[in-house]
């Protein structure tokens, strides 16, 4: 593996989000943190503007696409903030905590809380359907306006404007969060015995993919969709699926080994590179084809508070960072 | 890393008085604020505490143990919860009526992120004085409750008469000796009888003795034995009470407590894999399990505790000049084979 002692640590300008970050993106292309007592951040040099997008709450999860981010709160509410700071309430369960959601780029949003799922399109129409257990992950798939629903023993493709019966991807344990491959053949679910789990969706076809010190909670899918990145090890996993059988017989390629476990991994939107986050506070990027990597961050004393979030804007020039005590940056690529 | 949230799990069947009992700790002038996981959102006083409702969804590990069941809904609330941290000092879980508090026990040691976070601190189980002894006969759940719980309140002692309550002493002590029990009315007790009680802390496994042996308020057991050295011979009654000084001894046909004591020193070599072995066969039966083994040439004594087949153990202080080099082993389980238990843990000798 090709070493490499370059750093771009001169190019980070540090954030101070002053609590716990739990989400963080590009809106538009305006920097954005969510953090832990329910304000949205808009990340502006020392300024920054606050919106309360869960008064008196907490934000659980978050989700971003170019135009929005959109909340889940131990509120029971999902909220969407727009560019202009304008937040909307999309659905409020009553105090249930919002334990899944997942985005289109048209609009639509879905999120879970206990069994209950719920799709709201971009219209404002939600249709809902009740799991066989409760839900940690929900995502859309890539063709059609479907729906890919984590759960116990397995995960479930829902169709919300159709009566029809789910379709069921069957795996005995429990499913935590699910992603798709954007040529949405695959089917991958991260899983509460530090694996992940994936099937081929046309024969569904199982593939283990084992080996995790931790369960793997953060998949990134590289632009071209031929790579999944993964967390969970002391490197960042990254596994092939560009032939026509996926992972199947073949192993990982690991990215940038380091003594402290890889929290958060985000693929480059344009190139063959990861944004890796670590339990320490340490951010490296890492390039899949020479294995070359690139300083981008560590914490003042070496040892910090894990990534929570990383996340880069669309055209892959900026990335932005927020770890779980508050510190938070932004990256700015040379051109 | 920060230091580990204490997690108390509060059990008891329907009407016990647990609502009670959670009202009192979070109302109690304490200055500590809790995170209350609760299936159901009730009557309890939410002021200065986070509130969160469960749905009490037990699963299976596929770890190929098959009683290593866990509640998934806690893994993902403490997950959710450890991201405020700062706002609490301690959780309290809230269990129902019916509940099995093992999945919730397991799960504090099964699941590695909430297992770095959180620590249980122990299982209280309130009882209702006067039906306790109905739900035993006909309730499995009430009898799992009494057998897992390292703190028995032992509630509404109003409403029977000193004779009564002997009685159902009697039956929760023959089924779990080693939980500190308390009489209360309206769950009146000490904060500090249900909190910080380090019952699975290795570190405060000093003794295991059973728990009516210690001195007690009103009662004088100091010359009992524990039911565990007599002899079994008549299983097919029901009841024998033996009336001791006030206290009735009896037995429970299904559920029991067994306590194997071994001077002279053990072997490792032939502990670990016979311990290993009996929980991977006889986990499902037995509830929990505590030792204190003296290892032969080790200086340190060796502790251990499980909760069916998981077991946790490490050397602790060095055995004290004088201190007699002995060994420990208690089971509180289903249908245990004391004979057998014996025959084990006197097989490990050196």
């Amino acid at each position: 593996m090709t070493k490499s002692n370059q750093s771009l640590a001169d190019r980070v300008t540090p954030i101070d989000a002053g609590e716990g970050v739990v989400g963080a993106g590009f809106i538009g292309d305006q920097p954005v943190l969510a953090l832990v007592e329910g304000d949205v951040l808009f990340v502006d040099g020392d300024a920054g503007r606050r919106v309360k997008a869960h008064p008196d709450a907490s934000i659980l999860l978050t989700q971003f696409t170019r135009d929005r981010l959109v909340t889940g709160g131990d509120d029971g509410r999902v909220v969407e903030t727009r560019a202009n700071g304008a937040a909307a309430e999309l659905g409020d369960e009553k105090g249930k905590w919002i334990d899944s959601l997942a985005l289109r780029d048209d609009g639509a949003t879905a999120w879970s809380a206990g069994k209950l799922v719920r799709a709201r399109d971009a219209r404002g129409e939600v249709r809902t359907m009740t799991a066989p257990s409760s839900v940690r992950g929900v995502y859309f798939m890539p063709k059609g306006y479907r729906l890919a629903i984590a759960h116990y023993n397995g995960v479930s493709m829902w169709f919300p404007n159709t009566a029809a019966e789910p379709e069921g991807l069957v795996w005995r344990g429990s499913h935590l969060d699910v992603t798709i491959s954007p040529d949405g053949r695959f089917a991958v679910s991260s899983m509460q015995e530090n694996s992940l789990h994936g099937w081929r969706i046309a024969d569904k076809k199982d593939m283990r993919m084992t080996g995790y010190p931790a369960k793997s909670r953060s998949l990134s899918w590289s632009h071209d969709g031929k790579w999944l990145a993964t967390s969970g090890a002391e490197a960042c996993i990254v596994w092939p699926f560009d032939g026509k059988d996926g992972p199947m017989g073949r192993g990982p390629r690991e990215c940038c080994a380091r003594a402290s476990r890889v929290s958060r991994v985000a693929f480059h939107p344009a190139g063959l590179v990861i944004a890796i986050g670590f339990e320490d506070g340490w951010i490296m990027l890492s390039r899949l084809a020479d294995g070359a990597e690139i300083f981008v961050r560590s914490p003042k004393d070496g040892q910090g508070a894990a990534i929570a979030a990383l996340a880069w804007n669309a055209d892959g020039k900026r990335l932005i960072f927020g770890a779980e005590d508050g510190a938070a940056g932004l990256l700015e690529l040379p051109v | 890393m920060t230091e580990k949230v204490p997690v108390t799990v509060l059990t008891g069947y329907l009407g016990a008085g647990k609502t009670t009992l959670l009202n009192r700790i979070l109302s109690e002038d304490h200055g500590q604020k809790f995170a209350v996981i609760v299936n159901e959102f009730g009557e309890i006083g939410i002021d200065n505490d986070l509130v969160v409702g469960a749905d009490e969804e037990v699963f299976e590990m596929n770890n190929g143990c098959i009683c290593c069941t866990v509640r998934g809904d806690l893994i993902r609330i403490v997950e959710g919860l450890m991201k405020r941290r700062g706002k609490f000092d301690a959780i309290i879980v809230e269990t129902t009526g019916l509940a099995d508090p093992a999945p919730v026990a397991q799960t504090f040691f099964v699941d590695q992120d909430v297992q770095d976070r959180a620590r249980l601190d122990a299982v209280v189980t309130v009882a209702d004085a006067k039906w306790l002894a109905d739900r035993l006969k006909d309730a499995p759940e009430a009898k799992n409750q009494i057998a897992f719980a390292d703190v028995i309140i032992l509630n509404k002692m109003d409403l029977v008469t000193e004779a009564e309550l002997r009685e159902v002493e009697g039956r929760i002590r023959a089924i779990n000796p080693y939980a500190r029990l308390h009489k209360t009315t309206k769950c009146q007790v000490p904060i500090s009888a249900v909190l910080g009680q380090g019952a699975f802390d290795l570190e405060r496994i000093l003794e295991i003795e059973p728990a009516f042996l210690e001195v007690e308020d009103e009662h004088d057991h100091d010359h009992h034995d524990h039911g565990h050295g007599h002899d079994h011979g008549h299983h097919h009654h029901h009841d024998h009470g033996h009336d001791h000084k006030g206290l009735k001894h009896y037995h429970d046909e299904e559920m029991q407590s067994v306590a194997v004591r071994v001077d002279g020193d053990m072997d490792p070599n032939k502990f670990m894999p016979w311990i290993n072995e009996l929980v991977q066969k006889e986990g499902p039966n037995i509830l929990r399990s505590k030792g204190i083994l003296a290892f032969k040439d080790d200086p340190k004594r060796f502790v251990f505790q499980g909760v069916h087949m998981i077991l946790d153990g490490d050397s602790q202080r060095d055995w004290k000049p004088g201190e007699k080099r002995e060994s420990k082993v208690v089971f509180i389980g289903r249908n245990l084979k004391e004979d057998e238990l014996r025959k084990g843990v006197l097989s490990c000798l050196a």
